[in-house]
């Protein structure tokens, strides 16, 4: 990767002001390194980058030259994973402003967050874990998610999770309570569909009735991605988030109608394991921005093309 | 097998007792799936928690896999893989960043029965180690190569060196250097002509991470110096090791590799 050097990421870092790209619309795709080359070298390269913000936690060195560049060109949206938000213990503080950090650093278009946890006492399991939807959680969360709010000083998108267990002990359900999280936080959400499906499947409810429950207004990020099928206790079908392969086609429906209903909301394809190379990745987005363009207002002009 | 009523109790926290209830059979297969979760509609929980149960422990072996590449190589994928499960349960992360993560494993390694017949293998997980702690370390500026000649020869024996962040040595009574270089190679792996011990310099001027090889009087000479000993005083220790050593060709080593950012002497 000729083009990163030691000396443009230090340019990077020593300018005050990054350029605001508007990211309204756009479908975009995970951020991976390997595909650095062949995004810039695409003509066409297509709307924003998504990144784990852990990832981008070290000091310097490749991770934040490559993610400086793509800023430079693109909106970028910073995605944390290990906030362990969902969790009942406090928050680490020292995770939290390296976060503020990242949001400071590189001013990324959106900053999302999931509604799960993933680390407990001193240990990270570094996975997405579920939690009972109780007033006693809701009100845990919500606390969490002011408190990320208020440091990063700006609105969190929330991440519903795909699950894979219930809780018996959960007195509402999961659409009530990202209301619930909503109405107290002012926080927005990042309606991940592939995890609507994966876990209506496996919890035995209708997407469609998840979806109506939503409240789409405060919808400011889509996530789409592939899932993997195994079985349940009983030989039925379990679906894992997997984020290995294309979107299923039930998938895609489900989104269209969401973009039907809600306008076009910026959409990213996620694909973390089993990665392709960057035109099977871009093939993805290229279809979910082809779903925007079909549901985006009609420009002013275009309007009068219309009418001529 | 534990049965449930051996297992200590969880600490008593309302609001939190599904996280601590969730997680003991994280990590241990023995333990039964915990009660407080179930299928829907009454259907069973196991094969569902299970899913938590293997995202945790093969995402963390992923994660070794990824930072010790080159011993994965040496070892297979099945040894390396059975070798990373009885770590990750022994000794989980505990950051949320992954690439902090299995700095205690090549001390796991060293101590590892069935790793016994390699036991150079630690060592080559050491430079894999601080190959990735080099690659996230802070930018900065090295040291120009010629920079020494701008000290007056009078004082050379006070000049203290400044260490660049991402500049570490790695010591081994093996040739573990050579062995790290053809193992983390793409290329096909020849036989190791050598037993003799080696250090790495491991170095990041700019983004690129780069191993050198260090005989074992290099590696004192170089040690002393990143850790700010003056010249003089590293040299001392170094004659100890090697009483021929090339002073000057290993400071010109580690000036060409980026290990320092700059060079201070008295006045």
């Amino acid at each position: 990767m000729s083009i990163l050097t030691g000396h443009d990421n230090r340019l990077a870092m020593a300018n005050p002001r990054l350029p605001k790209h508007e990211i309204a619309g756009l479908a975009g795709t995970s951020f991976k390194h390997q595909h650095l080359p062949a995004i810039l070298a695409d003509d066409a390269p297509g709307g924003f980058f998504e990144v784990h913000a852990e990832n981008y936690m070290g000091a310097g060195g490749m991770p934040h030259a490559a993610l400086a560049r793509i800023r430079e060109d693109f909106p970028v949206s910073l995605h944390g994973v290990c906030m362990s938000i969902g969790g009942p213990q406090p928050l680490d503080k020292s995770h939290l402003a390296r976060f503020k950090g990242l949001v400071e650093r590189y001013e990324p278009a959106l900053v999302s967050e999931h509604l799960a946890w993933s680390t407990h006492e001193t240990t990270f399991y570094n996975d997405l874990l579920p939690l009972p939807y109780t007033e006693a959680t809701v009100a845990r969360v919500a606390g969490h998610i002011d408190e990320v709010q208020d440091t990063i000083g700006r609105r969190l998108l929330l991440e519903n999770p795909s699950t894979y267990v219930a809780f018996p002990s959960s007195t509402m359900s999961e659409t009530a309570f990202i209301r619930e999280l909503v109405k107290r936080t002012g926080c927005g959400l990042l309606l991940d569909v592939n995890n609507v499906f994966v876990s209506a499947t496996n919890q035995g409810y209708s997407a469609l009735a998840y979806l109506s429950d939503f409240p789409l207004a405060d919808v400011g990020e889509i996530h789409l991605a592939g899932h993997a099928e195994q079985q349940d206790d009983e030989g039925e079908l379990l679906l894992i988030d997997s984020h290995d392969g294309p979107v299923a086609d039930a998938v895609w429906k489900l989104y269209e109608l969401v973009i039907a209903r809600a306008g076009p909301i910026p959409t990213l394809i996620e694909w973390d394991s089993a990665i392709p190379d960057w035109p099977v990745l871009k093939r993805e987005a290229t279809a979910a921005q082809a779903i925007l363009d079909r549901h985006a207002p009609a420009t002013p002009q275009e309007k009068i093309r219309a009418r001529a | 097998m534990h049965a449930p009523s051996e297992m200590p109790a969880a600490p008593i926290d309302i609001s939190g007792s599904y996280a601590a209830g969730f997680v003991p059979s994280l990590l241990d297969p023995e333990r039964r799936t915990p009660s407080l979760v179930s299928g829907p509609n009454g259907k069973a929980a196991v094969k569902r928690f299970n899913v938590y149960r293997n995202n945790v422990t093969v995402s963390l072996i992923e994660a070794l896999a990824a930072t010790f590449p080159a011993t994965m190589r040496i070892t297979g994928e099945t040894f390396f893989r059975a070798m990373a499960r009885f770590h990750v349960r022994e000794t989980p992360p505990t950051s949320p960043l992954l690439f902090e993560y299995g700095r205690d494993f090549p001390d796991f390694i060293a101590r590892y029965d069935y790793a016994q017949s390699m036991p150079w293998l630690a060592d080559v997980a050491r430079i894999e180690r601080a190959w990735l702690d080099a690659y996230h370390a802070a930018d900065a500026p090295a040291l120009a190569p010629d920079a020494l000649a701008s000290v007056p020869p009078e004082r050379l024996g006070d000049a203290v060196f400044e260490c660049h962040p991402a500049a570490r040595i790695v010591r081994s009574a093996y040739p573990a250097a050579t062995i790290f270089a053809v193992n983390r190679a793409s290329g096909p792996v020849g036989p190791i002509e050598t037993s003799a011990p080696e250090s790495a310099l491991i170095a990041r001027p700019q983004l690129d991470v780069t191993v050198r090889q260090l005989s074992p009087g290099a590696d004192v000479l170089l040690s002393q110096l990143l850790a700010g000993a003056p010249l003089a005083m590293a040299a001392t220790a170094a004659a100890a090791a090697d009483p021929t050593l090339d002073l000057a060709a290993v400071i010109a080593t580690a000036l060409d590799a980026g290990a320092f950012t700059a060079i201070h002497h008295g006045g």
